[in-house]
């Protein structure tokens, strides 16, 4: 087990598939269908295999596990992977939903099939490279090179101001990354080194802190999205086709909170704590602002992804707040939200590929015709307002109880998040499903297919599992998590305990 | 048997949700009810086995929940005197409310839907009652909360119905905000959700133990031991209000009766409604220690009690009038709870339980003779046609009105629990004890007007419904009547068998400390000796309030229209509930939607995008336009720009030199 590189192996499974597509010509229904075919094998595969990660992950074990490291071009830099109890989940998350994403796309997506499946797969080998590369340079690399199909795949087969969409969404995180890598070269002078694992134990000087993490942050605020740099999120969700939106909601997003994790929490400790009030009022004000605004959405996509907003603004919350039940929720907030948010994405395509409209007042009173899917769609709307016995819930409410012992302002305003997500997404659910059915453009439509519903049930089934018994969830985070504060901390307070003793002096 | 008494009905609602397509809306029917009887007569033997046995309060583990940090919570079911007593409540309504639904329901499309519902209901239900931490009581909580959503909504066709039901979702969530961060104030300050630990950390907060050490800092106030507790327990007291309908959190219930009547009795009446005081009573140990809390707690069940009672008066829905009697009698329990008189609070819930769901299920059973009508102005004569259903509303009014012969045991249900509150408000020390008296025995008078009012528009007098309505009057079948027959035993006897053990001789030995009180708390012995007027004032409030119906309603019933004529303006703001609905409008629900979408078109659109990704974009194509207007295609602008650049250039190069 030890020997066989069972990272590498998963991240570049996904590319493996894509070579093969490339070699398949596109002409004709059978080709199309053996494009589709293998995307989706690959896929599946991908996960089935990951899942041997999950099952091969020591929970008692802080550090990195299936380390994989080789010399790259003689550079200092290597090619070093590994996973921990925070980014392990993310993996799996990234293989399960990438082939529901292919599913998604079975009849949606009829031009250029070849390339969209490519683009697809290209996607998850670096999506899951961000989250296991255990070098800087490693890391920059898969983060930066995942815009590149994003950008395509809403450039390409999206809306019709896709083009707008994808350069705004470029336009934002290509800021970020500059700002980014200029920390990263900082940081390689400074310490000599690009491993993260050396990286971690470096203490880098207090004065250079705030310059580091304020460069990462520029770049993993975009990716969040944190208010005020949010905007890019509801044109680019609007735009892209549904599986896109998936993505882009489900693992995409999740790379910001992952980054302050890996790198501005344990390397940049004291900037942490000294930046905290400025996140908190970010994430305070991204609850509330974005929730208003979902409030008078006119189209669905745009209200969930404001809602994602929102959603994100606990969990940036929740990781700041640098205690286990914070850090836990805001980890548990990212993987459920990637279930929830992909799922709602999925059940607004569901109803795009039927009636192509995204307008909210285009629907009405669609439980009389399609009650499966208003049943999901009921589910999915209820973990999204985090209710109780739904995986929106537990990293809601651990984020929430996690900040009050931190700040009780800034929990008592992120606490008013629950009234007003109800509002709006209850307010969504009541104008698309409940009401009579008088449209006459929606009479024909049809209850979920055998496709979509193997989409959308696993879903449903994990939401369910993971609200009412998130323990494997906390099986696998706690160790790493805990190791985590330790280390912030201690440094905290070796850095506070040198002043004062300064002091004394 | 406990886990059989919970999950009973979490199957009955999987095999009616999931299956009911297949298997047919008489077998879903017949599951979910099956299921609920059972755990109804288990829940009796657990009431028989904890009650009046000798057992100490245990737990019955079932799954790990959540666990995180020095958070622990775990599915567990805390079982003790309250929590048998709430499980009899619950699932004997329950269980009624379903074969009530069998026969009320019959015509509807979805039965297999309305079914899964009220199981669903029913567990999330039991799930609270039973918990032991505070997280999965707020699981239950919203559980609760969902299934009211979803049955308010039960016509989804209705938009009043869909308005409702989000209503009654969203206001509940302003009080679960209170509900959260009063749980998560109690994990600062005890170190954990578990009531077993938060129970027994209760001595640092011992009103005569002086401590002035920072424990929280809430909203920028250093509070110490005391101040903390109360903090605490009036952001729980938020979410109680909620969930029971206390003002300025109330405005949902009316609204909730847009759902089939057997729900708004179920939950809207008897169970759901009642959580909020359940929740109180069963924190009790901590409510006790604070003084201030508890005096709030009072005021705004006394204030309740009476606004409602004020509603109630002038309604002409006939559901809406006990809907307002609902929240009135909550308002009751919680003056219960917060002069420390716990256990009135719960024997009233108790008895509330039985007449309450019967006054609905009777009014379900009279709006199913009159073809759905619920107007009551459209009602009258109905006394003769439906005499089953009258007699069951008689009683169910005899029991809320409080009828008994005062130092007697001669009584109804209402009689005994009702009093206890009243009396026990005149011998309260707590500084609103003598205004919620007052309070009470108005509401009191008020309570008995309006239920007289309703009997007597309702089945006395001429009929004012269309011939063809009248034609069509016919009494319920069986299955409906049957459960009015066992409530209205309840509702009449209820009070006289049980009120020694809930508050009487045997509370020590019933409650088993299920409900704490402080050693100088002795509310349960002097409500007994209170002078006579005091004593008298309750019955006598009932005679007035019936005194005055029966004049207006059945001797001159012209009198009621004179008087709201001349008195326009206190009619219109009773009838308008004192205006809440137009004033939250107004403060609350329109703002938000403005400042959506201002922050959406002007915050999002012009300011952030604007000097963000469009500005700069627009700026680029604004300087390109710029250059490209330099590239005119001329040899000779080309040539002069090049000129004035040597020569630039070779100035900077002399004078930088020269430095």
């Amino acid at each position: 087990m030890t020997d066989w590189p069972l990272l590498t192996t998963v991240t570049f499974l996904p590319l493996v598939g894509a070579l093969i597509i490339l070699f398949i010509r596109d002409e004709g229904n059978s080709g199309v269908r053996n494009i589709r075919n293998v995307a989706l094998l690959t896929t599946a595969f991908t996960f089935l295999l990951s899942l041997l990660i999950w099952a091969g992950f020591d929970t008692s074990d802080p550090g990195f596990q299936m380390v994989e490291k080789a010399d790259w071009l003689d550079s200092g830099i290597s090619y070093h992977m590994g996973v921990d109890g925070i980014s392990m989940l993310f993996v799996i998350l990234t293989t399960f939903l990438m082939p529901l994403c292919i599913l998604a796309s079975w009849e949606s997506v009829q031009t250029r099939v070849k390339e969209y499946m490519i683009a697809f797969l290209v996607l998850e080998t670096l999506m899951i490279g961000v989250f296991c590369a255990l070098d800087i340079v490693l890391f920059y690399v898969f983060f930066e090179a995942g815009l590149i199909p994003m950008f395509i795949i809403i450039g390409v087969w999206g809306g019709k101001r896709r083009v707008y969409a994808s350069f705004k969404f470029f336009l934002y995180t290509l800021l970020g990354s500059v700002l980014m890598l200029l920390a990263i070269m900082a940081m390689f002078w400074q310490s000599g080194t690009t491993d993260i694992t050396q990286l971690l134990t470096h203490d880098f000087p207090a004065g250079m802190q705030p310059w580091l993490w304020l460069a990462f942050f520029a770049s993993f605020a975009v990716k969040m999205p944190m208010w005020p740099v949010h905007t890019w999120l509801p044109d680019a969700h609007v735009e892209a086709p549904t599986a896109g939106s998936v993505v882009l909601a489900a693992i995409l997003l999740k790379m910001g909170g992952y980054g302050f994790l890996r790198f501005s929490l344990p390397m940049f400790p004291l900037a942490s704590a000294d930046f905290a009030p400025l996140i908190f009022t970010l994430s305070v004000v991204a609850i509330i602002y974005t929730s208003l605004v979902a409030l008078m959405q006119e189209d669905i996509k745009k209200l969930i992804a404001y809602s994602s907003v929102a959603h994100m603004g606990f969990v940036t919350m929740g990781i700041f707040a640098m205690n286990q039940e914070g850090i836990e929720g805001g980890i548990f907030q990212m993987l459920s939200h990637g279930l929830v948010s992909g799922a709602l994405f999925l059940c607004v395509g569901v109803v795009y590929d039927r009636m192509h409209t995204r307008e909210i007042a285009a629907y009405g009173g669609l439980v009389n015709n399609m009650p499966k899917y208003a049943v999901v769609f009921m589910i999915f709307t209820m973990a999204n307002v985090g209710l109780p016995g739904t995986s929106g819930f537990i990293g809601e409410f651990l984020t929430l109880i996690g900040i009050f012992q931190v700040n009780t302002w800034v929990a008592f305003f992120a606490t008013t998040g629950i009234i007003l997500s109800a509002a709006y997404a209850l307010w969504l659910y009541r104008r698309v499903v409940f009401g009579a059915l008088t449209k006459e453009s929606l009479k024909g439509l049809l209850d979920l297919s055998t496709r979509e519903k193997a989409v959308i049930y696993p879903l449903v089934l994990l939401v369910i599992f993971f609200g009412v018994y998130p323990t494997p969830v906390f099986n696998v985070t706690a160790a790493s998590v805990e190791a985590l504060v330790n280390n912030v901390t201690v440094s905290i307070e070796a850095a506070n305990g040198g002043m004062s003793t300064a002091l004394a002096h | 048997m406990y886990q059989t008494i919970v999950f009973l009905p979490l199957v009955g609602f999987l095999i009616a949700g999931l299956f009911g397509r297949s298997i047919g809306a008489k077998a879903s029917e017949y599951v979910t009810s099956g299921f609920l009887v059972i755990s109804a007569l288990l829940s009796w033997v657990a009431f028989f086995t904890v009650g009046f046995g000798d057992g100490e309060t245990f737990t019955v583990p079932v799954m790990r929940f959540i666990q995180s940090g020095s958070l622990d919570a775990d599915w567990a079911l805390r079982v003790d005197t309250l929590t048998v007593v709430m499980l009899v409540v619950v699932n004997t309504v329950s269980a009624l409310v379903h074969i009530y639904s069998i026969g009320y329901m019959h015509n509807d499309p979805h039965r297999p839907r309305f079914f899964a519902y009220l199981s669903l209901f029913t567990f999330a239900m039991l799930m609270l009652v039973t918990s032991d931490n505070l997280v999965q009581m707020f699981f239950g909580w919203e559980g609760v909360g969902l299934a009211s959503y979803l049955l308010i909504g039960f016509w989804y066709k209705k938009p009043s119905a869909n308005a409702a039901a989000i209503k009654a979702f969203v206001v509940n969530r302003i009080g679960d905000f209170g509900f959260a961060l009063g749980i998560f104030g109690v994990f600062v300050l005890f170190g954990s959700v578990n009531f077993d630990v938060i129970f027994n950390g209760t001595q640092a907060f011992m009103p005569d133990v002086e401590n002035s050490e920072t424990v929280l800092n809430f909203l920028g106030y250093q509070l110490d031991h005391h101040a903390a507790l109360t903090v605490v327990c009036l952001l729980l007291f938020m979410g109680a209000m909620g969930k029971s309908a206390q003002v300025p959190l109330h405005t949902w219930l009316p609204d909730a009766m847009e759902g089939p009547t057997p729900v708004s009795a179920l939950i809207h009446a008897a169970t759901m409604v009642t959580a909020g005081v359940f929740m109180v009573a069963r924190l009790s140990p901590i409510f006790e220690l604070s003084h201030t809390a508890l005096i709030i707690v009072t005021f705004i069940g006394a204030f309740t009690a009476f606004f409602a009672a004020t509603v109630g008066l002038v309604q002409n829905d006939i559901k809406r009038v006990i809907a307002y009697s609902t929240c009135s009698q909550l308002g009751y329990m919680f003056v219960a709870i917060g002069l420390g008189f716990y256990s009135a609070a719960i024997f009233h819930l108790f008895t509330h339980a039985f007449f309450k769901a019967l006054l609905f299920l009777g009014s379900g059973s009279v709006i199913h003779a009159v073809s759905d009508e619920q107007d009551m102005r459209k009602m009258g004569g109905l006394r003769r046609l439906i005499p089953y259903t009258y007699w069951m509303m008689i009683i169910g009014t005899l029991a809320l009105t409080g009828v008994g012969i005062p130092a007697t045991l001669i009584g109804t249900a209402g009689f005994f629990s009702k009093d206890a509150i009243i009396e026990g408000a005149f011998v309260g020390h707590n500084a609103m004890a003598m205004t919620a008296f007052i309070l009470l025995v108005v509401a009191a008078i008020f309570t008995s007007f309006y239920s007289w009012r309703l009997i007597f528009m309702t089945f006395h007098g001429r009929p004012r419904a269309t011939a063809d309505v009248m034609h069509h009057v016919h009494e319920s079948p069986m299955v409906m009547l049957v459960p009015l027959f066992i409530l209205a035993a309840g509702a009449l006897f209820a009070g006289v068998i049980f009120h020694e053990y809930f508050i009487g001789h045997d509370y020590e030995h019933f409650w088993k400390g299920a409900l704490f009180t402080l050693p100088d708390n002795h509310i349960l012995h002097e409500f007994h000796d209170i002078p006579l007027w005091a004593k008298l004032s309750p019955f006598v409030a009932m005679l007035l309030g019936l005194g005055v119906a029966y004049q207006f309603y059945i001797r001159s019933p012209e009198t009621p229209r004179k008087l709201a004529g001349q008195h326009r303006l206190l009619y219109a703001f009773l009838l308008n509930k004192w205006y809440f609905d137009e004033l939250y409008d107004f403060l609350f629900v329109k703002p938000a939607m403005r400042l959506g979408r201002f922050l959406w078109k002007k915050g999002d659109g012009w300011l952030i995008d604007g000097f963000g990704p469009d500005g700069v974009s627009a700026r680029v194509v604004d300087m390109t336009n710029r250059v490209i207007k330099l590239q005119t295609g001329y040899l000779y602008h080309y040539a002069f720009a090049m000129l004035i650049g040597v020569a630039a250039l070779v100035t900077w190069m002399m004078l930088g030199s020269s430095f």
